[in-house]
């Protein structure tokens, strides 16, 4: 009986299992459409900084091209590309540890103390979600000028910490606030202050949405191109976007050169989607996944 | 959870608010005084009150551009709302296929707004780039065109490239929407005998309603902010066919040195991203967002 049964069960379920196989066509075909308009424009950029100049205007639309070069690749690096890799690198990682730094600290007390100005510092930091870059950058450029910092990388770093902190400070608010009440009091109990508490239990159990807004920050910063356009003028100061924006006046008609630099900047955020998928990912909807 | 404010709990805040009052919040409160003033950002600026505020909404290419950026706000909101819902459900859906589909999908989402614009202005659109090569291998020589070069065309151009840099995004947020929708509705739905086409109408749609209204808000307020895509790809031209109130702030300010007039573009670009902030608050609620946000 009980033979039989399963027999019957698996009968049963081979035409589900056949039709879970075979995808709905539908579906299907709209899915490769949209594979198509989102993968295209970036296999041809690939394939075009492969081609020559001269081969660049009778290259096929599909193909790469069949003696594919790197002198677009060498062309880039040698006019200078790794100084803007390494400008961008520099303003990103300080910019970075700042926000999460402060953010942290302050995050930590807006999730422990009740008291009112605390809870009013949260309103102002929500306040700041709402503030577009764009509003403040006027006044902005004027205040970093005044301090002596145009035209610097330094001078790029206190905006983009200002408003990195917003997001970072409302993401590790909610996290925090999750950690479990009974470990603090423990931890109190040991005669354990604040700074304490902090390093040693909420630094260590917050890794996850630490992860999140490092992730988060890191492209923000690593892809801003207003702050860099309009706090620095000289090259060498100049961060990848703005680099590759001159490049394109510099350039002019060698497309393929063009698309080499733009691939060497988008270089170092494939690899990490490709090693930290769901993490990177994670960090584009920080805050807004909700 | 004490409430006392203690030193250190200050001096835990001080850096942060330091950071935020310097250089966020207070450059956006002087960018309301200085809206009153007529300064070039070097003589000394002379007070004119709300002059800057008046020209704002007399000056004809201000008016327009504030036209430009209501219409790039509705035509994004059109285009991009169903297409990421659609890849959003499409996605949410546990087929290996899918999700390998999903790994190209979101390619667009790792580009700088600049590497974009790049992209698409000078090998895409560009006259003798990919889309016009392909318009004349299929034999629609007649359709090719100078995409952002006709005045005609080139925001509905922009439009279309700003749509492929963010349509990704909103269908990261469709996909934990949709995964979130307890799996008990579709099967007593199946129960009942309701096809894939009203399981979608009746329950996929009516439970993504905080995700569109999360998403519709970004993308409106997104459209207010628009800026590096269409800079890089247009400058805000040919003629004034793409210079949208970003656009028009930044060539006022920067270019002109219009400091105060640009001012006071800038403020309105901050009243109406503030407006439609608070709507999505009160919309949504910020408690009734973050449940949604398990299913990434």
């Amino acid at each position: 009986m009980a033979v039989g049964q399963s027999t019957a069960r698996r009968e049963a379920a081979k035409p589900a299992r056949l039709r879970r196989m075979l995808p709905n066509p539908i579906p299907l075909v709209l899915g490769l459409v949209w594979f198509v308009i989102a993968f295209y424009p970036v296999y041809y950029m690939f394939i075009t900084s492969l081609r020559t100049q001269a081969g660049f205007l009778s290259g096929s639309l599909w193909l790469p091209p069949s003696n594919p070069t790197i002198e677009n690749y060498l062309g880039v690096i040698q006019n200078g590309i790794g100084l803007y890799f390494l400008n961008s690198a520099f303003v990103t990682v300080i910019s970075v540890v700042l926000i999460v730094a402060v953010s942290l600290l302050a995050a930590y007390a807006i999730a422990r103390i009740r008291s009112r100005v605390v809870q009013l510092t949260f309103r102002m930091f929500l306040l700041g979600l709402a503030i577009p870059l764009q509003a403040a950058i006027i006044p902005i450029y004027v205040l970093i000028v005044r301090i002596g910092l145009y035209d610097t990388l330094y001078g790029l770093i206190p905006p983009q910490v200002a408003f990195g902190i917003p997001l970072t400070v409302l993401i590790l608010v909610n996290f925090i606030r999750d950690i479990p009440n009974e470990l603090y009091d423990s931890m109190v109990l040991d005669g354990s202050g604040h700074f304490r508490i902090l390093w040693n239990l909420v630094f260590p159990l917050s890794r996850p949405a630490l992860i999140t807004v490092v992730i988060y920050n890191a492209l923000q910063v690593w892809n801003n191109f207003l702050f860099p356009l309009i706090l620095t003028q000289s090259s060498n100061v100049q961060t990848l976007p703005l680099a590759l924006q001159q490049f394109q006046g510099q350039y002019g008609v060698n497309v393929p050169g063009l698309m080499a630099a733009v691939f060497l900047s988008v270089l170092p955020i494939i690899v990490l989607y490709v090693v930290a998928r769901r993490q990177l990912l994670g960090g584009l909807t920080a805050g807004f996944g909700k | 959870m004490s409430r006392r404010l203690s030193w250190s709990i200050s001096l835990m805040l001080l850096p942060a608010v330091a950071f935020f009052v310097v250089f966020a919040l207070g450059p956006m409160i002087a960018a309301v005084y200085i809206s009153l003033l007529d300064w070039n950002g070097i003589s000394t600026p002379h007070w004119v009150g709300f002059g800057n505020w008046a020209k704002a909404f007399t000056d004809s290419v201000t008016l327009h551009s504030i036209f430009l950026t209501v219409q790039v706000m509705v035509l994004s909101w059109i285009v991009q709302t169903p297409i990421s819902l659609l890849l959003g459900v499409f996605l949410a859906g546990r087929q290996r296929y899918r999700a390998l589909l999903g790994v190209f999908y979101f390619l667009p989402l790792l580009f700088s707004a600049v590497a974009i614009g790049l992209i698409w202005a000078s090998s895409m659109l560009s006259a003798n780039g990919a889309l016009n090569s392909f318009l004349q291998a299929i034999g629609a020589s007649s359709l090719t065109n100078d995409w952002l070069g006709n005045p005609n065309i080139a925001l509905y151009a922009v439009i279309a490239v700003i749509a492929w840099q963010f349509i990704p995004f909103h269908t990261l947020l469709y996909q934990a929407g949709t995964r979130q929708i307890p799996q008990v509705l579709y099967e007593a739905a199946r129960i009942d005998g309701a096809g894939t086409l009203q399981q979608f109408f009746y329950i996929t749609l009516p439970q993504l309603k905080y995700t569109v209204v999360t998403s519709t808000i970004l993308i409106l307020t997104g459209s207010l902010t628009y800026f590096d895509v269409i800079y890089v790809m247009t400058g805000g031209g040919p003629g004034y066919a793409t210079r949208t109130l970003p656009l028009q702030m930044y060539i006022t300010a920067f270019q002109d040195a219009q400091i105060g007039y640009g001012s006071a573009i800038a403020v309105i670009l901050a009243v109406v991203g503030v407006l439609l902030s608070l709507i999505m608050i009160r919309l949504t609620g910020f408690g009734r967002m973050e449940s949604q946000a398990e299913g990434l």
